[in-house]
C-alpha cells in the first residue's frame, strides 16, 4: 500500500487564517517527505545485514588464503586432518556437522510443533501455559557449556547402556547419536517459539467457520491453522537447523572428538564447528589457523546452501 | 453419515491432543533434567556474599561471582541497544517488502547469520575490532553478541507483522497516517508480543554465550563498569571455572548457571509486564 | 555516548595499574593465586585469562597483551611473525601423568618410554602384553583391551606429551610428530583435561595423559613411568621439580622431557611467561614495563610459595637464576629495568 506523492490536503474555505494553512500545508509535506526517509531507513536497516554477512564473507576469504593456496580441493574432500604434517583434510567434519544437524532436526519437529500448537492452539493463555512458556525459553538461556556437561554425566551413559544392548562394538556412549540429541533438546525454542506465534496469529473467524461446518479439532488444526502458518513454522525450522549447525560447546563435549569418518551413528565423530573451537586458540602456525578459519568458510558455505535450498522448499509449499 | 465416521475423526482428534500433550510435555523432562543437575550442584553456593564478591583464587572462601554478573548486564545491554533497533527495523523492511531483490537478499543473509558458529563470529569481531584497536573490549563482544542476537529479532519481527491483517494497516492509512506512524502507533504494538518473544529469544540465546567473548571481551577477575577494558561475563567465568581441576571452582560454576538461568527467567517475566502494557487487543 | 566517553576517560588515568595476559591454561590456577596476593600486597591489577598458550603467544605477537604465558616455547615461525625479540621466563614447572581406569591393579602400574609409545601408537592393544607385563613382574594384568584417551582440542598438555613421545620413539616422531593438536593413530578425543578424564574414568581398560592437578583433584591412579636414568618416577611435586634441576640455557627455553636428572619425573615442562626484550612499544608506557618486571620478578621468587599447594612444582635454584638473569637483560629504550637485585 502505497500512498504516493500528492498534493497536500486543501483546508475547507472555512478556515480564514492563511498562517495556519500554510502551517498545516508545511506539516503535511514534511510528514511525506518524513515518509520516504523511513522507507529509507528501512531499507538501510535491511542493507545493513546483507553489508554484514558480505563482510564475514570477505573477512572469512582473506584469512584462509594461506591454507587455500596451500591445499585446494583437497581440503574438502581430505579425510585426514594432521596439524603437524599440515595435511587438513574436512570430509569427516563436513560429514559429522551434517549428520548431527539434520538428525537433530528430525528429532526436534515432532517435539518444537507440538509445543506450538500446544501453546497456540489448546493453552492460548492462563498461567499454566506461561510456565510452559518460560520453561521452553529456558531451554534456550541454558549455556551449551552446562548442556554438554549435563549430556556427558547423565545423558552420554545412558547412551552407552542402549548401544550395549543393542549390541554395538565398543559401547562409548560418545558419538553422533549423543550430539544429535543433546542438540535437538537445545535447537526446540527457535521453532516451537516462532510457530506458536503464528498459531496464535491465525484469524479466529477461519476456525469458527471451519468448527461451523463440523469439522473436529483435528481437522482445524490439519487444515486450517497448520497450512497458515506453514511459512512461519519453516522459518522457525530453519533458525533452529541453523542453530543446530553452529553449535560448538554442547556437540563437542560429547561427540568422541575422533577425526576419522564414522561408521555408523554411535561411532565418535567431529563436527566442524567444534574442530576450530577446539584448536583454534593453540593453533601455532599461519597455515593451521588459516586452515581453521577455512573451515568456518566452510561451514559459511554449507549453511549458504542449505538456506537456499530450504527456501525454495519452502517456496514450494506456501505456493501450493 | 455414519455415526461411527464421527466417532472415528473425534477419536482422531483426541488422539491428536493426547499426542500434543505427551510430546511436550516430554520435552520439559531434559529441561527438568538439567535443571535439577545444576539446581542441586548450585544451591549451596548461592547467598548474598556470591553475588557481591568477586571471584578469590582457588582454596579462599568468600569468592563470588559479582563482577561477572555486572560484566553480563553491561555487556547485553549494549548488544541489545545494538541489536534491537536495526533487528526490528529490518523485520519491518521485510514484512513490508515481500518480494524484491535487497528483501530476497536480506532475509538469505539473515538465515545464514544465525548458522555461523558463535565463535566464527568471536573471530570475526576479534579481527574487525580487537586486532586494529590494539586491545580487548567489552564493546567488541557486545557487538559480537548483537550480531548474533539480530538473525532471531529480524524472523520473528518479520513473520509476526507478516500475520497482521492488512485491513489493519489500510485502516491507518486511511485514517491519513504517515507511514512511520502507521508503523510505530499501529503495526508494532499490535505485534509487540511476537516482537518481544523474538527479542527474550535472542537475549535468552546470548546470556549464555562464552565463544564469542573469548577473543573480544576477553574476561576480568575485577569488578570494571568500562565497556573499552576487558570485562567479564557470567557464561565465560562458567566455562573457565567448570573446565578446572578444583572441586569447589565447579561450585561456583553450578551456583553461577543457577544465577544465569534465574536471570533469564526473570526478564522473561519482565518482558510480560511489558508486552502486557503496550499491547494492543484486536 | 557522552557517558561512555566519561566513563572511558575516568578509566584511562587506572590505567597503569593495569597490566593484560593471557595464554596458558594450565598456569591459570597458580596466576590467579599469586596475582590475588600480588593486588592485595602491591595494588596492581593483573588481568589474566587463559586462552591457550597458543592464543597467548599470537595475542602477544600482535601486542593486544602485556605478557602471554606458554607451556611451549615459541617455535621458528612464530619468531618470524614476531616483531620483535622475545624472552621466555620460567615460572612454573607441570608434568603430564598418565592416568588409568585398572580398578584390579593393586599396585601402581609401571610403564616405559618404548611401552608408552606402542600403546598409543596403537601397537599394544591388549593389557595382558607381554610387554606391559615385563615392567611390571608379579602383577596380574587384565586380558581386557587398551582404550586410549587423547585431547581433542589443541594443548599445551598435548605438547608436552607429544613432544616426549618424538623424543624417545623414532616411530613417533616420524609417523605422528609433536604438536598441540597432532593425528592420532588411536583412540578417542576428549575436550580438556576433564574430558580426557571423564573418558578415563567411564571407561574400564582407557589410559590417557592428564595434568597432575587433575588427578590429584579427582583421585586417579596414575603410572610410574622410567626415566633416563632407569629408575621408576612417580610424578610428585618433588620428583617434578628434580626434573627441573638441570643446566639451564641463557635463554631460558630448556627441555625437561625425558630429563636428564636422576629423580626427575620424564614427562614433565617448564612453563614460560612471554614478554618483548624491549618494552617500548605502543601502548606501553615506562610504568606498565616497571610494573610487569617487577611483578615477574616477584613471580619466580616469592609467589613460588603458592605452588606446591596448588600442586604445581616450584621452580628449581637453576631455573630461579636463569629467570633472573633473563629478566635483567628486559629493557626500556635501551636501559635495563630491574635497577635491584633480589
Amino acid at each position: 500500500m502505497e500512498t504516493s506523492l500528492q498534493a497536500p490536503v486543501i483546508p475547507s474555505p472555512a478556515v480564514k487564517d492563511t498562517v495556519s494553512i500554510r502551517k498545516r500545508i508545511r506539516r503535511s509535506f514534511r510528514q511525506i517527505r518524513m515518509e520516504s526517509v523511513f522507507k529509507q531507513t528501512l531499507a538501510i536497516a535491511g542493507l545493513l545485514l546483507v553489508i554484514l554477512v558480505l563482510g564475514i564473507l570477505l573477512t572469512l576469504i582473506t584469512q584462509s588464503i594461506p591454507s587455500i593456496r596451500l591445499l585446494g580441493l583437497k581440503f574438502i574432500w581430505g579425510s585426514t586432518w594432521n596439524p603437524v604434517k599440515d595435511v587438513y583434510g574436512a570430509f569427516p567434519f563436513l560429514l559429522g556437522t551434517l549428520l548431527t544437524s539434520f538428525l537433530a532436526l528430525v528429532i526436534c519437529i515432532p517435539f518444537s510443533v507440538a509445543i506450538a500448537i500446544f501453546l497456540g492452539e489448546y493453552y492460548p493463555t492462563g498461567w499454566f501455559a506461561d510456565v510452559l512458556k518460560n520453561a521452553v525459553e529456558l531451554i534456550a538461556a541454558v549455556p551449551s557449556v552446562i548442556y554438554g556437561f549435563w549430556g556427558l554425566a547423565v545423558l552420554v551413559p545412558m547412551v552407552r547402556a542402549l548401544e550395549a544392548r543393542f549390541g554395538v562394538d565398543q559401547p562409548l556412549g560418545v558419538g553422533i547419536f549423543s550430539a544429535s540429541l543433546i542438540l535437538s533438546v537445545m535447537i526446540i525454542p527457535y521453532a516451537a517459539s516462532l510457530g506458536r506465534q503464528m498459531i496464535r496469529m491465525v484469524p479466529e473467524h477461519l476456525k469458527e467457520a471451519a468448527y461451523g461446518l463440523g469439522a473436529t479439532r483435528w481437522e482445524v488444526i490439519r487444515h486450517v491453522v497448520l497450512p497458515g502458518t506453514k511459512s512461519g513454522l519453516f522459518a522457525g525450522i530453519l533458525l533452529s537447523l541453523g542453530r543446530a549447525l553452529g553449535e560448538t560447546m554442547a556437540v563437542t563435549m560429547v561427540i568422541g572428538n575422533s577425526s576419522i569418518l564414522p561408521k555408523n551413528l554411535f561411532a565418535p565423530g567431529n563436527t566442524m564447528a567444534s574442530v576450530i573451537a577446539n584448536e583454534f586458540t593453540e593453533a601455532d602456525k599461519t597455515v593451521y589457523l588459516s586452515a581453521l578459519i577455512e573451515l568456518g568458510l566452510a561451514l559459511f558455505l554449507v549453511t549458504v546452501i542449505i538456506n537456499i535450498i530450504g527456501k525454495k522448499i519452502i517456496d514450494r509449499f506456501t505456493n501450493e | 453419515m455414519r455415526t461411527d465416521n464421527i466417532q472415528y475423526r473425534i477419536g482422531k482428534s483426541k488422539g491428536f491432543k493426547i499426542l500434543t500433550f505427551v510430546l511436550a510435555f516430554a520435552c520439559m523432562i531434559p529441561l527438568a533434567a538439567i535443571l535439577f543437575f545444576i539446581i542441586k550442584a548450585g544451591i549451596t553456593r548461592i547467598n548474598f556474599h556470591f553475588l557481591v564478591n568477586i571471584p578469590r583464587p582457588v582454596g579462599e572462601k568468600g569468592g563470588g561471582i559479582a563482577n561477572a554478573l555486572l560484566g553480563s548486564v553491561i555487556i547485553i545491554a549494549l548488544a541489545s541497544f545494538i541489536a534491537i533497533p536495526i533487528g526490528i527495523l529490518a523485520g519491518v523492511y521485510l514484512s513490508e517488502n515481500k518480494k524484491g531483490r535487497l528483501a530476497y537478499w536480506c532475509r538469505l543473509s539473515v538465515d545464514i547469520l544465525q548458522g555461523i558458529p558463535s565463535i566464527v563470529i568471536g573471530i570475526i569481531a576479534y579481527f574487525w575490532l580487537v586486532k586494529p584497536l590494539g586491545g580487548f573490549s567489552a564493546f567488541s563482544g557486545s557487538v559480537a553478541l548483537a550480531i548474533m542476537m539480530l538473525p532471531v529479532i529480524v524472523r520473528s519481527t518479520e513473520e509476526t507483522l507478516k500475520m497482521l491483517p492488512p485491513s489493519l494497516k489500510e485502516a491507518a492509512f486511511a485514517l491519513g497516517m504517515p507511514f512511520h506512524r502507521v508503523i510505530f502507533k499501529v503495526i508494532i504494538p499490535v505485534g509487540i508480543s511476537g516482537i518481544l518473544s523474538g527479542v527474550m529469544l535472542s537475549i535468552a540465546r546470548i546470556t549464555g554465550e562464552t565463544a564469542p567473548l573469548l577473543f573480544t571481551a576477553f574476561g576480568n577477575p575485577y569488578l570494571s563498569a568500562d565497556v573499552t577494558a576487558p570485562m567479564q561475563s557470567l557464561p565465560l567465568l562458567i566455562f573457565n571455572y567448570a573446565t578446572s581441576p578444583y572441586n569447589d571452582w565447579h561450585d561456583l560454576a553450578w551456583g553461577a548457571s543457577l544465577i544465569l538461568l534465574i536471570w533469564v527467567l526473570f526478564l522473561n517475566v519482565f518482558t510480560k509486564l511489558i508486552s502486557a502494557r503496550w499491547k494492543v487487543q484486536l | 555516548m557522552v557517558s561512555l566517553g566519561m566513563l572511558s576517560l575516568l578509566s584511562c588515568s587506572g590505567k597503569s595499574h593495569h597490566l593484560i595476559g593471557a595464554g596458558s591454561s594450565f598456569d591459570n590456577p597458580l596466576f590467579s593465586k599469586m596475582f590475588y596476593s600480588y593486588f592485595q600486597s602491591k595494588g596492581m591489577k593483573v588481568n589474566y585469562q587463559s586462552i591457550g598458550s597458543g592464543g597467548g603467544i599470537s595475542q602477544l605477537i600482535n601486542r593486544t597483551i602485556d605478557f602471554g604465558a606458554s607451556d611451549v616455547p615459541m617455535n621458528r615461525e612464530q619468531d618470524s611473525l614476531s616483531p620483535a625479540r622475545v624472552l621466555h621466563v620460567p615460572v612454573t614447572v607441570s608434568a603430564v601423568v598418565l592416568s588409568y581406569n585398572l580398578p584390579e591393579l593393586r599396585d601402581t602400574l609401571r610403564l616405559s618410554p618404548r611401552v608408552l609409545a606402542g600403546l598409543f601408537l596403537g601397537r599394544i592393544t591388549q593389557w595382558n602384553d607381554t610387554a606391559i607385563a615385563a615392567l611390571n613382574p608379579g602383577v596380574t594384568l587384565p586380558d581386557l583391551p587398551v582404550v586410549i584417551a587423547h585431547r581433542s582440542d589443541g594443548s599445551g598438555t598435548t605438547n608436552i606429551f607429544t613432544s616426549y613421545l618424538s623424543l624417545i620413539s623414532a616411530d613417533w616422531a616420524s609417523g605422528v610428530g609433536r604438536g598441540s593438536s597432532v593425528n592420532w593413530p588411536a583412540g578417542l578425543g576428549g575436550k580438556g583435561n576433564e574430558g580426557v578424564a571423564g573418558l578415563i574414568r567411564q571407561t574400564h581398560g582407557a589410559i590417557g595423559y592428564i595434568e597432575l592437578a587433575f588427578a590429584m583433584q579427582n583421585k586417579m591412579a596414575f603410572g610410574k613411568i622410567r626415566n633416563k636414568t632407569g629408575r621408576f618416577i612417580t610424578p610428585t611435586i618433588a620428583s617434578i621439580s628434580a626434573a627441573a634441576n638441570i643446566p639451564m640455557p641463557a635463554d631460558g627455553k630448556a627441555s625437561l622431557a625425558d630429563t636428564d636428572a636422576p629423580d626427575g619425573y620424564p614427562i614433565s615442562s617448564f612453563s614460560w611467561v612471554l614478554l618483548y626484550k624491549e618494552q617500548d612499544y605502543r601502548h606501553h608506557p615506562r610504568e606498565k614495563a616497571v610494573g610487569l618486571l617487577y611483578l615477574l620478578d616477584w613471580m619466580i621468587h616469592e609467589g613460588q610459595h603458592y605452588s606446591s599447594d596448588l600442586y604445581y612444582a616450584p621452580l628449581s635454584p637453576n631455573a630461579v637464576n636463569a629467570g633472573e638473569a633473563i629478566l635483567r637483560s628486559a629493557t626500556y629504550d635501551g636501559q635495563p629495568i630491574l635497577t635491584h637485585h633480589n
